[in-house]
């Protein structure tokens, strides 16, 4: 039984989960390669010209596993993963929108994952989908803590200052290399699956890390902490990705090390556009960059625009130590 | 205390009726224009979508008349509208407004959850006054949209366009200014007798639906006057959303009038089988809807960004294969062209006229 998962979207947040899941229940999982240039232009060919870069690329990745000769293809309604909370109208209408526009779609496997009330319905579907594979509900239900357990393992690893990528790539049993400790410390943050998508980033991270900046992702703050910073907004962000964002905007505006804070956005990305811009007002005492990217963005500007942030920051810094106030 | 509120097509007749009935000092915003658009693109976010930009130039022009509260709707998700207050909010204290913003936060809302936050706005009304002021406004509001109704069906018949629009504006703004129901009443009953006396053509008329995000569809200014330019090259228009199915689905749950919100989930399915947000599921229920009902061609319109729209319009395609009735997608923002806008609309419609003579053709 082969079973494909594209290399998009969710992917950067729970893939250990699935393919543990997926494996333990006798399956081989497939991923496509990571994302290059053919995957924009064959998921920009597919998808409505409206949609954000990460849809698109996922339409990509869809494409290239339909010419895998899969059994099946993993492509969830992500909903909601925890009460009251949502990820983006997107998510919920992806196996939709695939059936709508994919041609020579495999089989999908397209569980509802909607905890905002409740988990019996995804208990429910995963109990379906297992049985689908041939096995006792028992087994299933043990597939499923273990495959929890494994996502947590890959997020204990990217604590540790990797990005969710790298996280995954060291679960998956490989050896990178760790990052050169820089001069300069810059809080990143943005949706996981722009962000660590190096393909889709153009190498956001790597650029930065190059420059001389080590990088504070979210995934290494103490995740209790950022709820609570969270919490203290007016309202409730009912965002899931969102709501950690702004916990993390909070967070590193307030702690003296991290010299300066990037937002990865997409453009037209409904809630980058209203996180983008509470991200800014709250970030009071340090410099905020807005880095919006879609398809048509060239590496050489954003370079030169990260370049300008870090010297930026550099003089800041320079002049803040030799006691001259910032602000003249 | 001077109260104010975001436009939305006609909304602001019951709204108006409504504050006033419990004696708070209201502030209309002046019609959304030009300048509207211009203040609310230059202080939001830039990737904001149409309605908050708009909703922006709205409580500024109003503070600029005195008003010193804002009353708008809230939500919880899954789309941005949930966070507009908050976000507007934040942009306006910083542009150094003091105001007070009171959201009608409806999550489960009930009809007595409306009618403590109503009473809530205006302290020195009785809860009765409060009820009648909600019958009041809503009367008003089922008059105001016979009008609209009427419009839509006899704009493109008439031969004196411009005399019928200025005659259903005229009664409009009766409408908003009548004092009790017999009044209200009185003026819609003349209005569309003056209307319905127009001389009328022959030609034969298409049937469109008008499909998509709500707030571009109820607010006329935001859609390039789609609607009326619809009836001008001669299509009958139906739009898939009146205010008071807005305020029945949205603001009480369904507790004012029966709906048929049920019924258009369920023709949905099979293209879009969960909820998305904003209206997108409603988009897809509608087009399949009214793709059964008979008519020629199908236009969805929204925010540019909008995303439940976006969804939708990814499953249209195969909608309009199945069911077989061409649609098109029109996006807006603040540099939407009415020009350019009329353009497609009249290729649109000319295509449908086309094809429903070749129909004609072959089976006559
Ligand atoms: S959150 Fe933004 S980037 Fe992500 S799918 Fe939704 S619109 Fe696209
Ligand atoms: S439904 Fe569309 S217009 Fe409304 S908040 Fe969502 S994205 Fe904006």
């Amino acid at each position: 039984m082969r079973i494909g998962i594209p290399y998009g979207l969710f992917y950067f947040y729970y893939y250990p989960l699935w393919k543990t899941f997926f494996s333990d229940l006798g399956a081989e999982v497939i991923t496509s390669s990571p994302t290059c240039r053919l995957t924009v232009d064959a998921g920009s060919a597919l998808a409505v010209d409206e949609a954000c870069l990460p849809v698109k690329v996922y339409y990509g990745h869809v494409r290239e596993l339909c010419s895998q000769d899969l059994d099946y293809l993993f492509a969830p309604r992500l909903v909601s993963v925890e009460p009251r909370s949502y990820i983006c109208p997107k998510f919920m209408g992806i196996p939709d929108m695939l059936r709508a526009q994919v041609p020579g779609l495999p089989q999908l496997i397209d569980i509802t994952v909607d905890l905002s009330r409740s988990d019996r319905y995804l208990q429910q579907d995963l109990i379906k989908v297992g049985r689908m594979l041939g096995y006792k509900k028992s087994a299933i239900q043990e597939a499923f803590q273990h495959a929890l357990e494994e996502n947590r393992r890959c997020i204990q690893i990217a604590s540790q200052g990797w990005s969710m990528a790298e996280a995954i790539k060291i679960w998956d049993g490989n050896l990178l290399e760790p990052p050169e400790a820089g001069d300069l410390s810059i809080g990143l943050l943005g949706h996981g699956y722009s962000l660590y998508d190096e393909g889709l980033s153009m190498g956001l991270i790597s650029k930065i890390r190059q420059l001389g900046c080590k990088v504070h992702l979210l995934e290494s703050l103490d995740a209790e902490r950022i709820e609570m910073e969270a919490a203290t907004m007016p309202k409730r962000v009912f965002w899931t990705l969102g709501r950690k964002i702004m916990g993390g905007v909070i967070n590193m505006n307030k702690r003296e090390e991290i010299d300066g804070i990037i937002y990865l956005a997409c453009f037209g990305c409904g809630p980058d556009s209203m996180i983008g811009e509470m991200a800014e007002r709250y970030t009071t005492g340090k410099p905020f960059m807005l880095l919006t990217i879609d398809e048509h963005s060239g590496e050489a500007g954003m370079m030169t625009r990260l370049e300008a942030f870090c010297d930026m920051l550099r003089r800041r810094r320079r002049v803040d130590e030799s006691q001259f106030p910032a602000y003249g | 205390m001077k109260v104010s509120f975001p436009h939305m097509g006609n909304m602001f007749i019951p709204i108006n009726a409504l504050l006033k009935g419990i004696h708070v000092d209201v502030v209309v915003p002046p019609p959304v224009t030009a300048r509207t658009l211009e203040l609310g693109v230059k202080y939001s976010p830039e990737c904001a979508c149409l309605p908050l930009k708009i909703n922006v130039g709205n409580f500024i022009e109003a503070m600029e008349m005195g008003a010193d509260t804002i009353v708008m709707a809230g939500g919880w998700g899954p789309c941005r509208f949930g966070y507009y207050a908050q976000v507007e909010r934040e942009i306006l204290r910083d542009l150094g407004y003091c105001f007070d913003m009171v959201v009608l936060e409806a999550p489960d809302s009930k009809l007595s959850e409306l009618l403590k936050q109503v009473k809530g706005i205006g302290e020195n009304a009785t809860l009765k006054e409060a009820y009648q002021a909600i019958k009041f406004a809503w009367f008003k509001l089922g008059e105001v949209e016979m009008l609209e109704k009427r419009l839509e069906y006899l704009l493109p018949r008439v031969i004196d366009q411009n005399q019928i629009e200025q005659i259903y504006e005229a009664g409009v703004r009766g409408i908003d200014k009548a004092e009790d129901r017999s009044s209200v009443r009185m003026v819609r009953l003349d209005t569309i007798k003056h209307m319905d006396s127009l001389a009328r053509h022959q030609r034969s008329i298409l049937k469109i639906g008008l499909i998509g995000e709500i707030y571009t569809i109820l607010e006329p200014s935001t859609n390039c006057h789609v609607a009326r330019c619809l009836g001008r090259i001669g299509a009958e228009v139906s739009r898939s959303i009146y205010i008071s199915d807005w305020v029945n689905d949205h603001l009480v749950g369904g507790l004012i009038k029966p709906s048929n919100h049920r019924q258009i989930l369920r023709s949905s399915r099979p293209y879009l089988n969960y909820h998305v947000g904003g209206h997108g599921r409603e988009t897809v229920g509608n087009a399949v809807e009214f793709a059964r009902s008979g008519y020629d061609g199908i236009i969805q319109i929204g925010p540019l960004t909008c995303m439940p729209e976006i969804v939708a319009q990814s499953v249209l395609g195969r909608v309009s294969e199945t069911e077989a009735i061409p649609c098109m997608t029109i996006y807006f923002d603040e540099h939407s062209a009415p020009a350019g806008v009329y353009t497609r609309l009249e290729a649109f419609i000319d295509m449908l006229q086309r094809k429903k003579s070749l129909a004609n053709m072959a089976s006559g």
